[in-house]
């Protein structure tokens, strides 16, 4: 059950996306987030639409992988289109249920933000899928180096990221087991109230600290045993270097982005009230 | 009352990249009150395997009953299940989380529903039974060491008083000293109470040891089930499965080769020692010829062959001698035995 959880995860596949440098999908991947803001009109969605389709065929990565990592955010998704349903007051009302009613305006900001959402959701674990935590950390690295200059520890900063998205999926591997354990001695995770659930998290909680601060030390020695001492003056075994793809990549997402705002403001296509 | 598996499969991640086929229709019996080792290769399924046994993991296809019940109906009482079949699983003591011992201990029997006094008495007898110091109890389970941990663990299995016992590893990362404590603990339980005992191990010799029965695990499936001796007979097999039999299997069937008729089914380095002495002693009587070609490997079994010789040589009968040496050296021929590793 906890390994369903995909959301942050690494995907492993051949494909051009998976080959890309890390850079490339950092810069890709935050200008596809803002681009989603950039557009108000039915015919920006499609041009979203379409270059998201294309990208999760061109990372190989199963369609259903992708949703399921949705499934932790569906109440985050159904909070917003419930309120943006309800308590937008503009527009002309569609149904009137007792004292709430949903208008026009509150029904396409609704379903706007909904799929604003999916996509930002499936956007950046699209990035994640097809990087590995040790890529994700180089990347973030190199774009952040700049930073250096006014003091911002940017190694350690990366390291840090690695560290614990390194841990993720160990330490969900760890709740299982603990779970699993727990289960084996009779806990019940399951039914109660809210506050006997909370108490049944106890027997899980406090192993699962115990164990994240043992590996957190042997970790720290295992690093010291290597004389590992910060980022000053540390190379790379492999340094990033930008290929044609990676130019290529860099241009795409350019004209996708000088697309999708172009189209999204200025072609007049309207279905319905959208 | 038994625990049987028809056509387990059991598939991780299903339809992804990690997608793995962890168990490959297994069929399984297991009846009451047997001492059952489960042994193989890492990432041979074996964890995967026990899980199946409470129902913690549940399986992509296939059958287990218990008692005669499928545990997979709908409606099947899970929680009486894992109340029968404990779980002890691979290094235990990281499952420790109460303030104390006592109460960590009282952590399953409680989850039963039982009266505080009732999960008090089953935890001090639970306590008792994996040998852990009085002084303890009271104290912090992060404050003890490995092994103690270990046993608190244990106990807190024990505790719930499980008509089947399972254990993935219990004496991972133990001394050998540690090793043999738990395990002779174990066994002395399943005599005791006749409970039937599941017990996963790297060792060979431990499963020999123990075990009526040995499983043995390959890629997902059984690769055999069968009397210790039976299955080490296969010891060619099971190196290729990235696993051996016992050393004795190998002194016995080296003993074999340089033509010194032993039998090659024994498994224990106790039944081993009694078997070489047996075979030497049939030798010196009828045929001189054969013990000397067996010299260098009777020289190799240690000092004590010789020394037991003088008295055996002494007497005609050759059943007699035979007899005299398995009792008197069977402690110092094991040790060399021991030491031949």
């Amino acid at each position: 059950m906890i390994r369903d959880i995909t959301i942050g995860q690494y995907y492993p596949a051949k494909s051009i996306l998976h080959r890309l440098d890390p850079r490339v999908k950092l810069v890709s991947t935050l200008l596809y987030l803002v681009s989603l803001f950039l557009f108000r009109s039915i015919a920006g969605y499609l041009v979203a639409t379409l270059f998201l389709i294309g990208i999760i065929r061109l990372s190989r990565v199963p369609f259903g992988y992708i949703v399921k990592g949705l499934k932790p955010v569906i109440m985050l998704l159904m909070i917003t289109v419930v309120f943006n349903l309800f308590l937008k007051k503009e527009g002309e009302v569609l149904v009137h249920i007792w004292r709430l009613s949903i208008t026009t305006a509150g029904l396409r900001n609704a379903v706007y933000m909904a799929v604003r959402l999916i996509y930002l959701i499936i956007g950046s674990s699209l990035m994640t899928f097809t990087t590995t935590p040790n890529e994700l950390t180089d990347g973030i690295e190199a774009l952040l180096n700049p930073l250096n200059k006014i003091c911002v520890p940017v190694h350690e900063v990366a390291m840090m990221m690695s560290i614990a998205l390194r841990f993720i999926p160990i330490l969900l591997e760890e709740t299982d087991k603990i779970m699993k354990a727990q289960q084996a001695r009779g806990a019940d995770f399951e039914s109660g109230n809210i506050i006997q659930r909370a108490k049944a998290m106890i027997p899980i909680l406090v192993p699962l600290f115990v164990s994240a601060f043992r590996r957190a030390y042997d970790l720290a020695m295992a690093m010291e045993a290597r004389c590992y001492r910060g980022g000053e003056g540390r190379t790379k075994m492999k340094p990033l270097r930008y290929k044609g793809r990676d130019r290529a990549a860099y241009v795409m997402i350019a004209v996708y982005v000088a697309a999708v705002v172009a189209i999204g403001r200025y072609v007049p296509l309207k279905i319905w009230i959208f | 009352m038994s625990i049987r598996l028809e056509h387990l499969n059991y598939i991780y991640s299903p339809n992804t990249a990690y997608e793995k086929h962890a168990l490959k229709d297994i069929c399984l019996e297991i009846p009451d009150g047997e001492f059952v080792g489960v042994i193989g290769h890492t990432g041979s399924g074996k964890s995967t395997l026990i899980q199946h046994f409470n129902g913690l993991i549940k399986a992509t296809d296939g059958k287990l009953f218990y008692n005669g019940e499928n545990i997979y109906e709908p409606g099947y009482n899970m929680k009486n299940l894992r109340n029968e079949v404990g779980l002890v699983f691979q290094y235990p003591e990281h499952q420790l989380f109460e303030i104390d011992v006592m109460s960590d201990v009282c952590f399953g029997p409680k989850n039963q529903g039982l009266s505080p006094e009732e999960c008090e008495k089953r935890a001090l007898e639970a306590l008792r039974l994996v040998g852990l110091k009085e002084k303890y109890y009271k104290a912090s389970p992060f404050e003890l060491s490995g092994g103690q941990k270990r046993r608190a663990a244990i106990a807190g299995v024990l505790a719930m008083r499980p008509k089947v016992l399972v254990l993935d590893e219990p004496t991972a990362g133990l001394d050998p000293k540690g090793r043999d404590d738990i395990l002779d603990q174990v066994a002395y339980l399943h005599k005791q109470t006749g409970m039937t005992v599941i017990l996963v191990s790297h060792s060979m010799e431990d499963i020999a040891r123990y075990a009526d029965r040995i499983i043995v695990m390959n890629h997902g499936e059984v690769m055999y089930n069968d009397k210790p001796k039976n299955v080490f007979a296969h010891y060619r097999e099971l190196e290729k499965a990235g696993l051996a039999a016992p050393q004795v299997t190998y002194i016995m069937h080296d003993l074999k080769e340089r033509g010194i008729p032993v039998d090659i089914d024994v498994t224990t380095v106790s039944e081993a020692a009694d078997e070489i002495l047996r075979a030497l002693g049939m030798e010196t009587s009828e045929n001189a010829d054969v013990k000397g070609d067996g010299t260098p490997d009777a020289d190799a079994m240690g000092d004590d062959t010789s020394d037991e010789g003088a008295t055996g040589d002494g007497t005609s009968d050759a059943d007699a001698a035979a007899v005299g040496r398995t009792s008197g050296a069977d402690t110092a021929d094991s040790k060399n035995l021991e030491k031949k590793r």
